[in-house]
């Protein structure tokens, strides 16, 4: 493995410049790669800001969730189940349930990355969905690793800057319906699961059931809950068919 | 502190927990394809469920909005035709926006 810096080579502020200036040739693509996908997906941390914003959270709340929780479904479900008048409560459990995946990743990744002592609590904060894929896609450990690192941090950097654009925007335009922001939230949902959905028919019959049950007791439950109740579908997803994530699904 | 303040910390703190519980577990949990795929499945669940609650209602009643459906519509298509991610959201927004300008709802 390469003399590889350390965390503290990267940028204290936004230069994401640094990041590929500092990466030795040997791991340049994965690096180029992952500042590609930090910055394309970072951005839409303007939607989350100004989502956040409109239903309710201060420009700080929005501000500290991408700090510190950093993953993107789990934050747009807080800010969307306030957005529709939902119990705080009731909006913290569906996050953070929906936080869950990244555990499965952090099985994986833990493999690869290896990380020790100290460093393991750094590393956490960075384990979701782009960096999982842009590491996992990787020919070996040394480009694995700069892979992670270069996702990790141009990403975090790009996103809690673009959340800090978009919560302070908002604020500064009028009401948010006028601007179309009340569809920022179900149209960034349904884009961040298009890909699955069309990868399988049980992804999509899970989805459609979900949106069944959710939809079916909004008159009967309080705000909310109605969301969590469909993981039911996503239990019953499961049982029906295990380990298909290397078969293929009969449509 | 508010109950929102305390919300947002609490969504921070479990989340952070979930990711490092990942890196710090024992890696046979992961040998069960069950819970494999439990996890692979939820974030479509509760995704789409989501979706469609703050689409088509407001608080525990359907509320319908010519314009906010419009805007799905047009994510939709936009999907359809490979947009990238930032592009479904500001079609959606904007769609929204010109119909509400042109006085639909």
């Amino acid at each position: 493995m390469p003399a590889q810096t350390t965390d503290s080579e990267l940028p204290p502020s936004g230069s994401t410049e640094a990041v590929r200036a500092n990466s030795p040739a040997g791991p340049a693509r994965p690096v180029r790669d992952g500042v590609s996908l930090g910055l394309a997906v970072g951005v839409s941390g303007i939607a989350f800001g100004a989502a956040a914003v409109s239903s309710g959270l201060s420009t700080w709340q929005a501000c500290v969730l991408s700090l510190l929780a950093f993953t993107g479904a789990s934050q747009f479900a807080l800010a969307g189940v306030m957005a529709s008048g939902g119990s705080l409560l009731a909006g913290t459990a569906g996050a953070i349930l929906l936080g869950s995946r990244n555990t499965l990743y952090g099985l994986r990744l833990a493999d690869v990355l290896r990380p020790r002592g100290p460093r393991r609590l750094l590393t956490a904060l960075g384990v979701i969905d782009e960096t999982t894929a842009m590491t996992l896609a990787q020919p070996d450990i040394t480009s694995s690793r700069a892979a992670f690192k270069a996702t990790f941090w141009c990403l975090y950097l790009t996103w809690n800057l673009a959340t800090l654009g978009g919560a302070l925007g908002a604020g500064r335009i009028g009401s948010p319906q006028s601007f179309g922001l009340d569809v920022v939230g179900p149209a960034a949902f349904l884009a961040l699961i298009w890909p699955r959905l069309k990868a399988g028919g049980t992804e999509r019959l899970v989805a459609l059931a979900a949106v069944a049950i959710a939809l079916g007791t909004t008159h009967v439950l309080p705000v909310g809950v109605p969301v969590i109740l469909a993981a039911s579908a996503a239990l019953a997803g499961a049982l029906a068919s295990p380990a298909a994530g290397d078969t293929r699904d009969s449509r | 502190m508010s109950a929102t303040w305390i919300a947002v910390l609490a969504t921070s703190a479990g989340c952070y927990a979930l990711k490092l519980a990942g890196l710090t577990v024992p890696q046979r949990l992961l040998a069960s394809p069950w819970v494999r795929r439990f996890a692979e499945l939820v974030p479509v669940a509760l995704l789409a469920a989501l979706s469609a609650v703050q689409a088509a209602t407001s608080g525990e009643e359907f509320a319908l909005d010519p314009a906010r459906l419009a805007g799905m519509g047009a994510a939709v298509a936009a999907l359809l035709l490979r947009a990238p991610f930032l592009v479904v959201i500001v079609v959606a927004a904007g769609t929204a926006a010109l119909l509400r300008i042109a006085g639909v709802s």
